[in-house]
């Protein structure tokens, strides 16, 4: 059985200003994990990575990390994780394999072994032409990769991505995909935080909602897609239709004259739509979701409309 | 030695190299302008207004106010390089690179203030080399003076960092120099014996730390005994334990860098 990697009990926070963004959650993932945690702006996501990476002071409550206590075994802790942050926090007038030998150095690898895990990250992200241009420089794709880059130049056990891809085209986007994909297969637990769901829906194999400061929801990605009551779909037509037919069964919206909605219960077959469709001479020439599917269970959790999750 | 303890080095390493690199990068506003402001000092109120006010304790004018100047470029140096630099760390949120890090916090604050001590020395020397071209040089105390020194800039260096953490804006980083330090260093002596003083304002100066500062690295230059120097040494060592122990204190408890 996986080993815990990390255990936030009871964990709480008040700003000076008096906000309590947290209200005492708790959460346990394991080793191996990919794991989404989603919420809205100002829901505690970067509150809760804050504290964990001892960005933020936090109010009450443990976080373990690898089995090392944040508190009394920071070091051990730390050494332990790695944080792609939401925000660019290089410096700018460094070169870029500076700012790696840098942050080694803080985490008191010695420079030989931080050159070779320099190039080999560097290579791996696509950036090691560009190693000798001061960070300024850089696309701001290339700098997200290379805050990727910095985060994993330790080689940590727990990598957290804050909104890892945000701003970045949708080719880099996926190939940034497959790279989480590969360093998670080998064996690093990942943390996601993003607002791209569709992001976390086909990387993450656990997900947690938080909202107003409280965990909402915390299980697998599976069981939680599995509790989709309804989904809608768009159905393109190939020829326009004048008037919509009454069709039996399902609830079906027309929106321009190629256009359809049509609510699909779990209980409900797409064949026996088509065969309705067919009866009536309509031809569908293709389909969509109207909204990614966590997505649509997001909104409703966020919206607090539970009743539609069975 | 322990790999934590080879570990901790390399982080204080780097973050000295860092600091080191800072100062050579920018080497043209950092090394030239106190040549310059020092040379001019020590060609008009040296050398021309010197001429006017006769001999102290003994010495020229320039002479006396050689170890002033020398000391004036180590404390505004040490000081300003580890504001600004922990300042503009904030304001990149490039400190989280070392926040998140496994470096003890007394290791982060200790290689600021080298640092800054760093670059108050190297100013230092090149005012103490620039005076060779305008009059004697006298060093009495060689190894008190190097004491002198050392401490000076870790004092004005662990200043300058509690200034870069309450630091908010750019502006935060000029107003305690402006307001604060400029006043202090030129009531304490640089260009006069504060024995010249009425005696009240001697009173209030005794709670200026750049007041020992100057009398102590006068002394270990010229020989002259101001005021007690072994109290002034124990005075500038007492305000370094002090002041490097608030600069500890507010960073673990994260003030100004941690909400």
């Amino acid at each position: 059985m996986a080993q815990t990697v990390l255990q936030i009990e009871q964990l709480k926070k008040v700003y000076a200003n008096g906000v309590t963004a947290l209200h005492g959650i708790d959460l346990n993932v394991k080793e191996g994990d990919f794991f989404a945690l989603l919420g809205p702006n100002g829901a505690g996501k970067s509150t809760t990575i804050g504290i964990t990476c001892t960005l933020v002071n936090k109010t009450s409550g443990n976080v373990i990390i690898n089995g090392y206590d944040l508190d009394s075994q920071a070091a051990d802790a730390k050494k332990s994780v790695g944080l792609v942050p939401q925000e660019f926090n290089c410096h700018v007038f460094e070169p870029v394999i500076r700012v790696l030998l840098t942050q080694a150095g803080y985490y008191g690898i010695p420079r030989r072994v931080a050159k070779v895990r320099a190039e080999h990250y560097l290579k791996k992200l696509g950036l090691w032409e560009k190693r000798n241009d001061q960070v300024r420089e850089l696309s701001g794709g290339m700098k997200r990769r290379l805050l990727i880059a910095r985060a994993l130049i330790h080689e940590p056990k727990l990598l957290f991505l804050d909104e890892p891809t945000a701003g970045v085209d949708i080719e880099i986007r996926r190939t940034m995909w497959e790279f989480f994909s590969e360093i998670n297969n080998n064996g690093t637990t990942i943390i996601l935080t993003t607002h791209y769901l569709e992001e976390a829906e086909n990387l993450c194999k656990h997900i947690a909602i938080i909202n107003h400061g409280r965990i909402v929801e915390n299980t697998q990605m599976s069981t939680l897609l599995a509790r989709l009551h309804c989904e809608t779909f768009i159905l393109n037509l190939a020829t326009p239709l004048l008037q919509l037919p009454i069709i039996t069964g399902f609830t079906v919206r027309q929106t321009d004259s190629t256009t359809l909605e049509v609510d699909i219960t779990q209980t409900q077959m797409l064949n026996d739509l088509f065969a309705i469709l067919s009866q009536h001479n309509i031809v569908v020439s293709s389909l969509r979701n109207k909204a990614n599917r966590l997505e649509e269970l997001f909104l409703r959790m966020i919206d607090k409309k539970q009743e539609v999750i069975t | 030695m322990s790999s934590r303890v080879t570990e901790n080095f390399i982080g204080f390493y780097t973050i000295v190299e860092k600091e080191i690199m800072r100062l050579v990068r920018i080497w043209v506003e950092t090394l030239f302008p106190p040549i310059i402001t020092s040379a001019l000092y020590f060609t008009i109120f040296g050398n021309i207004l010197g001429q006017h006010i006769g001999k102290i304790d003994g010495y020229s004018y320039i002479e006396f106010l050689t170890p002033g100047l020398v000391m004036l470029g180590v404390v505004n140096n040490a000081y300003s390089n580890v504001a600004m630099s922990f300042y503009m760390t904030k304001f990149m949120h490039t400190i989280d690179e070392m926040l998140v890090s496994p470096l003890p916090n007394f290791l982060i604050v200790l290689g600021y203030v080298i640092g800054g001590m760093f670059r108050g020395l190297i100013i230092g020397s090149l005012i103490f080399l620039t005076a060779m071209f305008f009059t004697p040089i006298h060093i009495a105390h060689p190894w008190f003076m190097l004491l002198i020194a050392l401490l000076s800039a870790m004092l004005f260096s662990c200043a300058g960092f509690i200034n870069g953490m309450i630091a908010d804006s750019f502006d935060s980083i000029s107003i305690i120099p402006t307001f604060v330090l400029t006043p202090l260093t030129y009531l304490g002596g640089v260009f006069f014996a504060v024995s010249a003083l009425p005696h009240a304002w001697q009173v209030l100066a005794r709670f200026n730390p750049i007041l020992y500062i100057i009398e102590s690295f006068r002394y270990s230059m010229l020989n002259i005994r101001q005021a007690n120097i072994e109290l002034a040494f124990a005075m500038i060592v007492l305000f370094v334990v002090v002041l490097f122990g608030v600069c500890l204190y507010m960073f673990n408890k994260g003030i100004g860098v941690k909400s």
